[in-house]
């Protein structure tokens, strides 16, 4: 059992953890918080599967700004915590069912062990420039229409924050 | 040894908690943060096979998606926050009209 599995299990029990508490949850705030912590645990699997940018990625725009906007708005509306457990009985075994039935489905396709690409066969370090360069180069266009998409974004908020919408 | 389908059965377990979450809170804000979780599982995924089929696309499209899912959260709780000016609630069963 090397440190690499040690440290896997130990990122991915600990993130499938705080993702059953955040839904699991009285308080959005605290389900907000524990979001954060899965965040950081899902940039500790980053780093082992060496997307080192991707990692500092994830920290700084999903922890990072995401989650502060979150928190944001969930002060601004301030959501009181539901007193008591509010058990909407055909909601919990709806969901559990659509969960089982997802888990059924991985099971069966992960039963057999995965072939990896016969293409691939670049030297992988998961840095700056070898994620960025196919950014300005095949993925031009994809990028390009992400920044009009963000002016769109950008425009929509603000007029979504207007205080009459008529 | 960790294979690629270790991974990609925290990302499966990880997104079913996603969906359980959206199908079982009442609160809109919570239900969002189950979303993101889902966008996480699948960002996980697509690291995973970029790093075991040693293509690097997959981290290219992860950066793509964490950067919409930004854009997409602005515009999401922007529409809560004009929702919630007008009905005073976040309790999903009590907005049930596309009229706002």
């Amino acid at each position: 059992m090397n440190l690499y599995a040690i440290l896997f299990w130990f990122f991915s029990i600990a993130m499938l953890l705080c993702g059953a508490l955040v839904i699991f949850n009285r308080n959005p705030v605290t389900s907000a918080m524990f979001l954060i912590l899965l965040f950081f645990f899902m940039a500790g699997l980053f780093v082992l599967l060496e997307a080192f940018f991707l990692a500092a990625i994830q920290v700084l725009v999903y922890a990072g700004a995401v989650m502060v906007l979150f928190l944001f708005v969930i002060m601004l509306l301030d959501i009181k915590a539901t007193s008591r457990r509010q058990f909407n009985l055909l909601a919990l075994v709806g969901g559990l069912a659509v969960a089982a039935a997802f888990v059924w489905e991985l099971a069966l396709i992960l039963s057999q062990p995965m072939q990896p690409l016969a293409t691939g066969t670049a030297d992988l370090h998961g840095s700056l420039d070898q994620v960025v360069k196919p950014l300005f180069t095949n993925y031009m266009l994809p990028f390009e229409v992400t920044a009009l998409l963000l002016l769109v974004a950008m425009i929509g908020v603000v007029l979504l924050s207007k205080k009459d919408l008529k | 040894m960790i294979t690629l389908n270790d991974y990609l059965w925290v990302s499966g377990l990880l997104f079913a908690l996603g969906i359980t979450g959206v199908v079982l809170r009442r609160n809109v804000l919570v239900i969002y943060m189950a979303l993101e979780m889902n966008l996480n599982a699948a960002n996980l995924a697509l690291v995973a096979f970029s790093k075991f089929n040693r293509i690097v696309d997959g981290q290219v499209l992860v950066f793509f998606i964490i950067a919409i899912a930004a854009a997409e959260v602005a515009v999401g709780l922007a529409i809560i926050v004009a929702l919630f000016r007008r009905k005073q609630t976040v309790n999903v069963d009590e907005l049930t009209s596309m009229r706002l």
